[in-house]
């Protein structure tokens, strides 16, 4: 088989054996069962709740767990402003980078707080040390942030009637300690011994074979690199993210952080199980959700080993398949394995030019934001998910005659509300945003001619591109975009701001009405949400809701650009 | 009573048609938000007929934009027709049971001036809550009442289409008349219980009219959820707007509108209220008058049927099946005796004893009741004795009884019970039957067996009901060995034996507690909390007022199976709701291909190659998927009426083939239809 093929196989198999474990060991840190690693962790847990004087006991209810939630994350994005505009002066600078500007400070902010790591800005000019080690702890918070609050929702949806889902600070704190520090530590070992710098002096200066001197930046990547990867962030340490060599040296660091990206929000899936008791319905999750994924992978690996049509179209043979903006490190297979990864997990990390990539693959990879829960990000995926998943069983419990009802909980009214608003919360982010940008484009072309670096179709897609990765807390691009100008970094802002939060406030809702309910035992009338033929309902549900809306706009897009390109 | 089941009489049409028009009225519309926007879109589109008329060229020809226009608002009124169409039918439903009580002359009691009771005759319209009438033999009863005097056969074949006489009487659980009934014999006083105009089928009337229509819960979400889809579709219509700017593609305002109209929701928007008065029709044409749409609904989540054995799942009483002579005992004798013991005896027991005794082709010796006897003296049951009989002249004692009873009379007199008809009577009692015990001149004859005779095809509809996820209890007063052995005959799940009014009450408590919904049927008034408390309460029509208060709905036909009906009822309209929202939003997909490519082919010529379905034009794609998703919604009115048919195949099953018929057709069928409906449109566009 080919090699490259072979390849990506082997990433994505490799993925789902190590989630599957790992999701166990996620399920009994949030149930509070014994794990072989109690002896090293306990310790340096009680270590912060005495601290911080959290008792981890006390049980909260879905309303203190959003209050501790929005706290953490507002008391946070305080300081990242405070950091990143002041820099300039602040220790930790050997590079002498100035502070940034209060809109791109604000944008990076938001960005890095709602775990989508958008950067309008590089890394190696605009970023001291400093700032790179609050964006990095960030990451943790963010990626911390997103798992605890999943695992609100998991103790939701297991308890039969009751108001306290455990407590917030305990899941957060053990997410980072027990979960994202012990394996990013690992993964940043590889990825130094792999030739990922780690250090705290500025540039390194070498003087080329042509007599040039060359500045080479450098910094603490490594620590960075790693949860990028495993916290879905994926804010790199450079500008060109983890297609830069420093970030991701070679073909097997490439797989070692692609498998970093999926793999806890698979884990996830099977934590559900686990702490559920109700493996079939992982299971029904996890089928859905790899259905989908490789629905989008499939035909994007395709489209990239066959190359551009228009440079075949001039007789040049592609054997290696597309290679525009892509590294000849990784090819182009496992190029299109890890933009469809880093879409469909609010990841946001790249390795190629997604707005290099054939104009399908381009789509495929907006579609996986779009949708946002083929995996999703960490927690968040399958907070979104879990949407459709209300929205699934309401229309098929009516189907088979009964008021619907999910873990024996009735969905009603209330719970539909919050549902639809937050189902067509994030169509209406991502139209809205690239509407008024395409109105205020299409208005006046010659005076924001700098927006887009295509004109037509492509440039289009690149303006939907930016309001879909931003929406999706994705943090992505198609790099053609000008980004850095106060209307793409403020209407960013607010899009990443009210797409993170929202859609975690509404399921965290939902379930935690739910679980107040009344439980309801099943009987043979009640629709069993663990078969194969609620899980066709949810990818239905999911099709139409997440993916038909953005029909029209992807036709202008990247559709109108596929079929310019085969006539 | 007439019981029409064509779905459309000419006399309905016409009626429903004018009410399509009414309905138009903004104040009427904004209640379904989904057709309220399809209103505005056709307002908006007149706009633009106007302004093409007065000379505007960028929106594409007069003729189109009026068809267009044509079309949207035909949308609309086919809605209002469905829901017109649901509401005529209903109201001719109970209109047909109303009129029946209109105006009787009724017989009031007044304090008159000379005597202290004077008989009026009134118009039953002024009868008030309280008042009293009487009723004597070939009177209508003039309004709804509860007998406070005397005992009456009443033909109820107005109201419920049967035709054997029942038997009302004060006290006790069967004290009810309604208006409307018919007095065959004798004659009854009756205390007025509901004001005029407030009766059950009068709220019921009020209900299905829609002016007091409060949209169930389920409806309710339901609406929520559509709603988030109309809002979805206005996102994307909008924003669709700059786009085109950007692209330099003028998309026309008719364009935009149908793109918006076909993507919404309206063929469940349409039917949805339709599909909920149907509901409510539909348990009228089972002869149940409910209290609200919510409790139709609610029926269709029951967990837990509790079931009266009597009637339900036995057919009346317990019957004499066979006769079982002691040792030596010659069998003709046996049955002799046996017959003459019950020949005075009038329960339902004693009629059947000689019912078997004739099947088994013996005549009775003697013509009379008294057996030709005439000295006889009958010997009545009592409590104490727990045995009845007959003296005869000659001196000769036969008695019938309870087994410990007849065997205390037996040993007593120093005889010997004989011991297989001790092993028959262990046996009896452990199959469920009740025997009897026979004796001469305190000599065991034998025994008789009675059984319960369980209604034939019971078994398989609790078999159905299990399959549906119902739990069904039997509530009885006999003892727990015969009801168990009853209960397992019938196929019921659980039974409460020896059971008392609390008894029932306490078992619903403790089915609610667990998170179940509770159905039952009763109809006296000690029958009343409990019905109160269950989540569906039935009340006969029959019970007492107390009753039928209590409960959400009252059964015109008195039949306790009619749960089992309910049910069906209140899951067929929650499935109708559940698969017309799935059929309308798969059709998006088949839209989206017909419109898509229409709104930017002119500008992209590249995109023909979206359009999968080859339509003709521009012009004839729009107007052909308009036209598909208008003429659908008249194409489902039958299937809303009617309801999707309920199939007790478990909830996976349901859900398959559910999903296959109208999410895989949903999506199909519009692909064809709007292809065949392109070719018919592309003679002209």
């Amino acid at each position: 088989m080919n090699s490259e093929i072979t390849g990506v196989i082997i990433m994505f198999v490799a993925s789902v054996a190590l989630a599957i474990p790992l999701g166990k060991y996620i399920g009994k840190i949030y149930s509070g069962d014994k794990t072989p690693l109690d002896k090293i962790f306990n310790p340096i847990d009680k270590l912060f709740f005495k601290a911080t004087g959290i008792n981890p006991l006390q049980p909260m209810n879905w309303k203190e767990h959003l209050v501790a939630l929005l706290t953490v994350n507002l008391i946070w994005f305080l300081l990242s402003m405070f950091v990143l505009m002041n820099m300039g002066w602040l220790p930790l600078n050997p590079d002498g980078n100035p502070g940034m500007s209060a809109d791109l400070a604000f944008n990076t902010s938001i960005s890095f707080i709602s775990n989508t790591n958008l950067q309008h800005y590089s890394g190696e000019s605009s970023v001291s040390y400093l700032g790179q080690l609050v964006l990095m702890l960030f990451q943790f918070i963010s990626a911390g942030t997103g798992m605890a609050i999943c695992a609100t929702v998991f103790t939701a949806m297991k308890e039969k009637t009751t108001s306290e889902l455990g407590n917030f600070y305990n899941f957060f704190i053990k997410s980072c300690t027990r979960v994202l520090l012990p394996i990013s530590i690992v993964i940043a070992v590889i990825l130094l011994f792999n030739g990922t710098p780690m250090t705290f002096k500025g540039k390194d200066q070498f003087i080329s074979l042509q007599g040039d001197t060359v500045n080479v930046s450098r910094g603490p990547a490594a620590a960075m690199v790693a949860i990028k990867q495993l916290g879905t962030n994926g804010g790199g340490f450079f500008g060109a993210n983890s297609a830069q060599p420093f970030e991701n040296p070679n073909y097997f660091t490439n797989s070692i952080e692609n498998i970093a990206i999926i793999i806890i929000p698979i884990a996830l899936v099977f934590a559900l199980g686990y702490i559920l008791k109700r493996k079939r319905l992982a299971w029904m999750v996890f089928a859905v959700m790899t259905i989908g994924f490789l629905l989008l992978l499939l035909p994007s690996v395709y489209y990239e080993m066959k190359g551009n049509t228009a440079i075949t179209k001039m007789g040049i043979v592609q054997p290696l398949g597309s290679m525009e903006g892509k590294e000849v490190r990784f090819g182009s297979a496992a190029s299109a394995y890890w933009g469809i990864t880093t879409t469909c997990t609010s990841n946001g990390s790249v390795n190629a030019m997604h707005d290099s990539f054939t104009p399908l693959t381009g789509m495929f990879t907006m579609l996986g934001m779009m949708i946002n829960s083929f995996y999703g990000g960490v927690g968040v995926g399958f907070l979104n998910f879990y949407i459709f998943i209300i929205i699934a069983v309401f229309i098929s419990g009516l189907m088979v005659g009964r008021t619907p009802e999910f873990l024996g909980k009735k969905i009603e009214a209330k719970e539909m509300k919050i549902a639809a608003i937050i189902a067509l919360l994030h169509p209406f982010l991502i139209l809205t945003g690239t509407a008024i940008a395409s109105y205020i484009y299409a208005h006046n072309p010659t005076a924001y001619a700098a927006w887009l670096s295509n004109p037509g179709n492509h440039g289009f897609s690149e303006m939907l591109y930016e309001y879909t990765s931003a929406s999706a807390n994705n943090g992505s691009e198609f790099s053609g975009l000008g980004g850095n100008t106060p209307f793409w970094n403020i209407s960013g802002g607010i899009v990443m701001l009210l797409s993170r939060f929202l859609p975690i406030i509404g399921p965290v809702a939902i379930a935690g009405i739910l679980a107040k309910k009344k439980y309801v035992p099943e009987s043979a009338g009640t629709l069993k949400t663990d078969t194969g033929t609620f899980g066709i309902m949810v990818f239905a549900v999911i099709f139409i809701i997440a993916a038909l809306s953005f029909f029209p706009a992807l036709s202008l897009g990247p559709i109108a650009e596929f079929f310019g390109m085969k006539h | 009573m007439s019981k029409s089941n064509k779905l459309f009489e000419s006399s309905l049409m016409k009626e429903a048609l004018a009410q399509s028009f009414v309905k138009l009225n903004p104040a009427i519309m904004f209640r379904n938000p989904v057709m309220f926007t399809v209103e505005i879109g056709t307002a908006i589109m007149l706009l633009v007929c106007i302004w093409i008329a007065t000379g505007e060229k960028s929106q594409g020809s007069l003729a189109y934009n009026i068809i267009v226009t044509a079309i949207l608002f035909i949308t609309v009124l086919f809605a209002n027709f469905a829901e017109a169409i649901a509401e005529a039918r209903g109201k001719a439903q109970a209109d047909s049971l109303r009129k029946t009580r209109e105006e009787t002359p009724a017989k009031q009691l007044i304090v008159g001036e000379i005597f202290v009771e004077e008989i009026k005759i009134v118009p039953s319209s002024l009868l008030r809550k309280g008042d009293i009438f009487i009723c004597e033999t070939g009177d209508i009863i003039p309004i709804d009442g509860e007998i406070i005097e005397g005992l009456a056969t009443i033909d109820e074949s107005a109201i419920t289409g049967e035709s054997a006489p029942v038997i009302r009487e004060a006290g006790g659980d069967k004290s009810s008349v309604t208006g409307g009934t018919k007095v065959l014999s004798d004659k009854i006083r009756v205390r007025v219980t509901t004001e005029p105009g407030e009766s059950f089928l009068d709220k019921m009337i009020a209900l299905v009219e829609g002016a007091s229509r409060q949209k169930t819960p389920n409806e309710i979400a339901l609406t929520i959820l559509l709603a988030g889809f109309t809002l979805v579709f206005i996102i994307v219509c909008v924003t669709l707007k700059p786009f085109g700017d950007y692209a330099n593609t003028p998309i026309t305002i008719a364009a935009f509108i149908s793109l918006f109209v076909c993507l919404i929701p309206t063929t469940i928007g349409g039917l949805l209220s339709a599909i909920g008065i149907a509901g409510m029709d539909r348990a009228l044409r089972a002869n149940v008058i409910t209290k609200s749409g919510k409790a139709v609904e609610t029926a269709g989540d029951i967990d837990t049927l509790l079931l009266d054995k009597t009637g339900t799942i036995t057919i009346g009483n317990r019957k004499a099946t066979s006769f079982w002579p002691a040792n030596g005992i010659n069998e003709k004798q046996f049955v002799q005796a046996c017959v003459l013991a019950s020949l005075a005896d009038q329960t339902p027991e004693g009629k059947s004893i000689i019912e078997l005794a004739e099947q088994q082709g013996f005549k009775a010796p003697f013509p009379s009741e008294r057996a030709g006897d005439e000295a006889a003296t009958f010997i009545e049951f009592t409590a104490e004795t727990r045995s009845s009989g007959i003296d005869l002249s000659n001196g000769t004692k036969i008695r019938k009884g309870a087994f410990d009873a007849i065997k205390n009379m037996i040993v007593k007199a120093g005889n010997i019970f004989p011991e297989e008809i001790s092993e028959r009577v262990k046996i009896i009692s452990s199959n469920g039957g009740t025997p009897l015990v026979v004796s001469k001149n305190d000599y065991v004859l034998g025994v008789i067996e009675l059984q319960d005779i369980i209604k034939p095809n019971i078994h398989e509809r609790f078999e159905r009901l299990r399959k549906m996820g119902v739990k069904t209890v039997m509530v009885t007063g006999d003892n727990p060995l015969t009801a168990k052995f009853i209960a397992n005959k019938a196929g019921v799940d659980d039974f409460i034996a020896e059971a008392k009014p609390e008894d029932k009450m306490n078992y619903i408590k403790q089915e609610q507690q667990g998170g179940k919904l509770v159905a039952m049927m009763g109809d006296g008034t000690n029958d009343a909390p409990a019905l109160a408390q269950a989540d569906v309460g039935v009340a006969m029509n029959s019970g007492t007022q107390a009753a039928k208060e209590a409960g959400n709905m009252v059964d015109l036909d008195n039949d306790p199976t009619k749960l089992i009906e309910i049910v069906e009822i209140g899951k067929q309209l929650l499935m109708t709701r559940g698969t017309l929202t799935t059929f309308s939003i798969a059709n998006d997909v088949a839209k989206y291909f017909a419109i898509v490519p229409a709104l930017f082919i002119a500008s992209i010529p590249a995109l023909q190659g979206m359009n999968i379905m080859k339509l003709h034009s521009p012009e004839s794609a729009i107007l052909s998927a308009v036209i598909f998703n208008a003429i659908i919604i008249p194409l489902l009115i039958p299937l809303a009426l009617r309801g999707v048919a309920y199939k007790p195949i478990g909830a996976s099953s349901l859900l398959r083939r559910n999903l296959l018929i109208y999410g895989l057709g949903g999506v199909i069928i519009p692909f064809i239809g709007i292809k065949l409906i392109d070719l018919l449109v592309s003679i002209w566009f």
